[in-house]
């Protein structure tokens, strides 16, 4: 475990000496991330203009499911998306078997490999959006409904890092695979708005098929002290569960690079 | 005890029987047909701790999927593998800490980051103390004649100042067992032979063993007293370098200088008759028959000149690489 730790933070500092060789960088990348912001949040109040609601949901829950998503979506920019895309560009190159070589969890060092600064922002500003939204929502910051908001955030990062991670690796099948995590981050988009505010079959879609729901709704239920227990226990379990399927994936897929390879 | 043990190794690819063009996608798309192919079959040696072993055959002919199957980044379809002790199709982390395996058309390395950042990673991967990693780094870069280009990133490096660090990079923790797929691919004369020296030296200061394979015959006939040369996924030969260029090489070559020119009949009876070009003659002779047939030429035959030579092992075994066949 410790040996992880070290190697993770060297990992990190790696990759941050890298990227910060582009300074200009973290500026363009800060207003992107608040120009969108503000772009969703407008599209957001449109729904709210005329009094209406967004499936029964307020302005201000509606809100913390926005933070929700833009801080995901920091964590996308930060840790997934650097770290998966090279999964595809391993397998091209061949260079997986450098990593496969090294006395080391593999999906540990294909995951966690590299640290890019630029989703920061996003992350600094969902944070801000949900403190600042659960508050005008008047949600209390009670010990018990922080954990639980800790917790299905956490289980809503695992369920998106499974999902990735599972269509990263099938790129040992078919090498070109990077359109198809295309498709995934625009079906996230979803994740925007409260998974009730979409029509019965699209919900079920959201919740059971590509499980958006445990991305942002099931958490901002939680942090605004709504969640209740079974909906903590299905985030914790499909969480769970998708982690376990990776991993399972990933073995599997070795198998096949390992038996096939050339 | 042997560090390195195959036994029957053998591996088959199935790949899809495709034709080419539209067409051929489609009925392949239809009726999809497998072929078999035994990359490498039936391969059994063993190498002792220390020894410095090269590893010789034409493109394809399986040497980088033994190489795999050696460094368990393929599982063998028959026969059994061991490596220091272990399967290395289990990937156990012991097992892992011992091996290194270099190839020369495939880097480790961070591109756009100074080698020392990648050689940071690889310390903290092995668990190698910074204290300890510091002290192997200088002793390898000086070997290696490595200096201010391990604080330059990776992209501005030369072929062959990349090549070196990638050897550092690899050896940072002092594997046991080195195998190398052709470490000096695309190098020119010096930087080859500097890496050919500092192999060497590798091997005689920590006792690793080596498994090389090389294209560059130069790379062979320099370190490795012991060679195995794989052909069409079969061990064709294992032993001294010496012997394999009698076994490839039966025959000697006499060239022979005459008064005067003569047929083709005359010589039929001393040996193969190569070419006969005016007064030139060459001869292929047997080994064992050389001194015997040499003297009845010179008795028989007004001689003016005589010169007997051995085909050199880089023609030899080229030849062989270039036919893909063996006589």
């Amino acid at each position: 475990m410790g040996r992880y730790l070290s190697t993770l933070r060297i990992f990190w500092i790696a990759s941050l000496t890298a990227e910060l060789e582009y300074k200009a960088n973290f500026v363009i990348e800060l207003v992107a991330t608040a120009g969108n912001l503000v772009g969703s949040i407008f599209v957001l109040s449109l729904f709210y203009g005329r009094g209406q609601s967004l499936g029964g949901w307020s302005w201000e829950g509606a809100l913390v499911v926005l933070g929700v998503y833009t801080l995901l979506e920091g964590v996308t920019s930060t840790l997934l998306q650097p770290n998966l895309s090279t999964i595809v560009a391993h397998v091209r190159t061949g260079s997986l078997d450098f990593v496969l070589l090294k006395p080391i969890d593999s999906q540990f060092w294909l995951s966690a490999r590299t640290f890019s600064p630029w989703g920061l922002p996003g992350i600094a500003l969902g944070a801000g959006l949900i403190g600042y939204a659960a508050w005008r929502a008047g949600a209390s910051p009670a010990p018990l409904t922080l954990l639980a908001a800790a917790l299905m955030l956490v289980a809503s990062l695992l369920i998106l890092y499974s999902l990735w991670f599972v269509l990263a690796a099938s790129s040992i099948w078919f090498v070109k695979i990077w359109n198809a995590t295309e498709v995934l981050r625009s079906v996230l988009v979803a994740g925007r708005f409260p998974v009730s505010a979409f029509p019965a079959g699209l919900r079920a879609f959201f919740t059971f098929v590509v499980p958006v729901a445990f991305l942002t709704t099931v958490p901002a239920e939680a942090i605004l002290g709504r969640a209740s227990g079974p909906w903590l226990l299905a985030g914790g379990a499909v969480a769970a569960g998708s982690l376990v399927v990776s991993r399972w994936f990933w073995q599997f897929a070795l198998r096949f690079y390992t038996s096939a390879s050339s | 005890m042997a560090i390195v043990c195959a036994q029957g190794l053998g591996k088959t690819y199935r790949v899809a029987d495709k034709q080419p063009g539209l067409a051929g996608t489609l009925r392949h798309f239809v009726n999809r047909r497998e072929r078999a192919i035994e990359a490498v079959r039936d391969v059994s040696f063993s190498i002792e701790p220390g020894e410095f072993v090269g590893f010789l055959g034409a493109n394809g002919a399986g040497k980088t999927t033994t190489l795999k199957m050696l460094t368990g980044l393929i599982h063998p379809t028959s026969g059994t593998v061991e490596v220091a002790g272990c399967q290395p199709q289990r990937r156990q982390a012991d097992f892992l800490g011992q091996i290194t395996l270099v190839m020369g058309q495939k880097q480790q390395l961070i591109w756009d980051l100074p080698p020392l950042d990648s050689l940071r990673v690889n310390a903290a991967v092995y668990g190698i103390p910074p204290e300890e990693s510091r002290r192997r780094i200088a002793e390898l870069a000086e070997m290696l004649e490595l200096g201010d280009e391990l604080r330059r990133p990776v992209r501005k490096l030369s072929l062959g100042q990349r090549m070196k660090a990638e050897l550092l990079a690899a050896l940072l923790h002092r594997p046991a067992v080195l195998f190398l797929d052709e470490p000096t691919l695309g190098l020119d004369v010096n930087a080859q032979a500097r890496v050919r020296s500092f192999l060497a030296d590798y091997n005689r200061r920590f006792g690793a063993t080596v498994l090389l394979t090389s294209h560059y015959m130069a790379d062979i006939t320099a370190l490795c007293p012991r060679v195995l040369l794989i052909h069409e996924g079969r061990l064709f030969y294992d032993g001294g370098l010496e012997t394999l260029t009698q076994r490839l090489a039966p025959c000697r070559e006499v060239r022979l200088e005459l008064h005067a020119p003569m047929g083709a009949d005359a010589f039929a009876s001393y040996g193969e008759v190569e070419s006969i070009e005016g007064r030139e003659v060459r001869l292929l002779i047997p080994r064992e028959r050389l001194t015997e047939q040499v003297g009845r030429l010179l008795a028989d035959h007004a001689v003016v000149d005589l010169s007997i030579s051995d085909p050199p092992i880089e023609d030899i075994i080229g030849r062989l690489f270039h036919q893909g066949a063996l006589a």
